[in-house]
């Protein structure tokens, strides 16, 4: 009995697990060319939510916080970059004004996208100064610090922004879409996210396996209370790592941005998609990010065209989907797949 | 102050939320390593952690080093001042490497420790410089973790039971690094369980008792006395 209700739940998930596999087959031999569509979609999305949920995991690996902010980092960090880009490259008035010139140079996307990611960096290395340093170790205070934070960052960015949505624009000159087989897909998503998500993982992964800043915050991410008894000035690197963390939210604010959109709500749902992704993936854990990333992208970009069998459409629950991937990862690995025990 | 009193622990307290741990320690620490003996569960770790400012919630008393006060101070601080702790357990970090761990314990300044020495103090880390630390046997563990604590150019070494879980043979071999350590001018305050270890590196041992210095005795005291072993330290008495 006791071997059951162990192995219950797995068996359960080796059949679910099984069937999805066995759905998607049939719908790829069905259609080839939309399901390689579904496909890049979930793959790129998941490259904005590696972005996203990079600097999330790396923030909670060293110092166990739990930043509720993070998403309001990144929509703000996308609002950023869309009025410096109407301001500054477009003749625009006002942030609800575009200017006469539409025309977007390269240098009109890469100013506001480097002009707001620094800004963000600053923003979340001042929230981490002056709210969080002095509550290390207070789990449930800090959680609800950045909650406030993220509730007045939002009511304010309606204020100033307003409610509508809107979108940075790509340099002009760059295609819109590019041939793949069959098909013509956004030059933006596949290439220039999914680059970034793929270079910011590199340069991530050297950071921290090459790097002496990187082994001492795999050192603080052991043991940090016996790397500061060697000398190192924890709350130097504590306060490096939230700086690259809140940036990376910024930078995928603006990616994001220009890929879907920038409008209210945004931010809560990209805490949601990084809490989930690192949930799936372990919380600390840059691979696990990786991993979790492509699972809730696939997973929601495959859930909201596939789930639909014969006349019975429940696409419209497709945003169940995220959480039975989590339930089900969960149910096999509490800790997620590359999780360690704090 | 005494002249030439490294350390200078004054009622000294160390509270674990509520639990009251250590009652108002007095010692010091010169030039002659000392040792401090007892029980498990006496409050040893408790003042090792307490010293160098890393774990009790809080701490009241002094601890003068080199005349410097180092209780509220954060540890980072203490260890640049010229302390430096191999813990209980030894406390490596799993996910670096040999190399890794001397690279960031390596601190430019006057001293004299660099990756190269240690490497010549402990010839088998030299080998095994590209292992992760939980890959190490437990002694070469316990010299990785002296090794690290060497490189921050401490003064004074605090180590706390060095020589548990380790085979007799690499007892004997971790005994006599101490004592060459030691003769090189770096002071040493041991805590320990092992009398034999206790005896071989200090003269002067202090009795812990339930978060007190209980007694003061030399290495001729606590070795003739098969009594005061058996009270002090629960343990057998030590043969021959």
């Amino acid at each position: 009995m006791r071997v059951v209700a162990r192995e219950g739940p797995r068996v359960v998930l080796a059949v679910l697990g099984v069937a999805v596999v066995v759905w998607l087959v049939i719908k790829a031999a069905q259609g080839g060319s939309t399901f390689l569509q579904v496909t890049l979609n979930g793959i790129t999305l998941a490259a904005l939510y590696f972005v996203v949920a990079a600097g999330f995991t790396l923030i909670f690996g060293l110092m166990r916080v739990v930043n509720m902010a993070h998403g309001s980092l990144y929509l703000f960090g996308g609002y950023l970059a869309y009025v410096a880009q109407t301001h500054w490259y477009s003749g625009g008035t006002s942030q609800f004004q575009l200017g006469p010139t539409n025309n977007i140079g390269v240098m009109g996307f890469f100013v506001p996208l480097v002009f707001a990611t620094f800004v963000i960096g600053l923003v979340g290395l001042g929230i981490q100064q002056l709210f969080l340093r002095w509550n290390q170790g207070q789990d449930l205070r800090q959680a609800l610090i950045t909650i406030a934070i993220s509730v007045i960052f939002a009511d304010q960015m309606i204020a100033h922004y307003g409610g509508v949505v809107e979108s940075i624009q790509a340099p002009t000159s760059w295609p819109s879409s590019i041939l793949i087989g069959s098909f013509r897909y956004p030059f933006f998503r596949v290439v220039v996210v999914l680059g970034a998500a793929l270079l910011i993982g590199l340069l991530l992964f050297l950071l921290i396996r090459r790097t002496l800043f990187g082994m001492i915050v795999r050192a603080g991410v052991d043991d940090r209370a016996m790397l500061s008894a060697l000398g190192v000035n924890v709350q130097l690197v504590f306060a490096g790592a939230f700086f690259i963390g809140a940036m990376l939210a910024g930078l995928a604010g603006v990616l994001g941005g220009t890929m879907i959109s920038v409008g209210p709500g945004l931010d809560t749902q990209f805490l949601l998609d990084a809490l989930i992704v690192v949930i799936i993936g372990g919380m600390g854990s840059l691979p696990g990010a990786a991993i979790g990333a492509l699972a809730l992208g696939l997973v929601q970009s495959y859930s909201t065209i596939y789930l639909h069998f014969g006349s019975v459409n429940l696409t419209n629950y497709g945003i169940l989907a995220s959480f039975v991937l989590v339930i089900a990862v969960l149910a096999v690995r509490p800790l997620g797949l590359f999780g360690r025990p704090a | 102050m005494n002249d030439g009193e490294l350390l200078e622990v004054e009622a000294l307290n160390a509270y674990y939320g509520p639990a009251h741990v250590l009652h108002g320690l007095n010692f010091t620490v010169g030039e002659e390593p000392v040792s401090i003996i007892g029980r498990n569960g006496m409050g040893k770790s408790t003042m090792c952690y307490a010293i160098i400012g890393m774990h009790p919630s809080r701490v009241s008393g002094s601890v003068r080093f080199g005349g410097l006060e180092l209780v509220g101070k954060p540890s980072y601080k203490i260890a640049r001042a010229g302390l430096a702790l191999v813990p209980q357990g030894r406390r490596l970090f799993g996910s670096l490497s040999v190399d890794e761990h001397l690279k960031i314990a390596g601190r430019k300044g006057n001293g004299q420790w660099d990756a190269r020495r240690i490497y010549e103090l402990f010839p088998r880390l030299a080998k095994r410089r590209n292992s992760g630390a939980t890959q190490l046997s437990g002694g070469e563990q316990q010299m990785l973790a002296v090794g690290r604590a060497l490189l921050g150019h401490p003064k004074l070494l605090i180590m706390d039971e060095p020589s548990e879980g380790l085979a007799p043979r690499i007892v004997d071999e971790l005994v006599e690094t101490i004592l060459r350590l030691a003769e090189e001018g770096v002071r040493i305050l041991l805590v320990e369980q092992n009398l034999g270890v206790a005896t071989a590196i200090a003269e002067r041992h202090l009795v812990m008792i339930a978060g007190e210095i209980a007694a003061e005795l030399t290495s001729a005291e606590l070795t003739s006395d098969p009594e005061l072993q058996r009270r002090y330290l629960g343990v057998e008495p030590l043969s021959g």
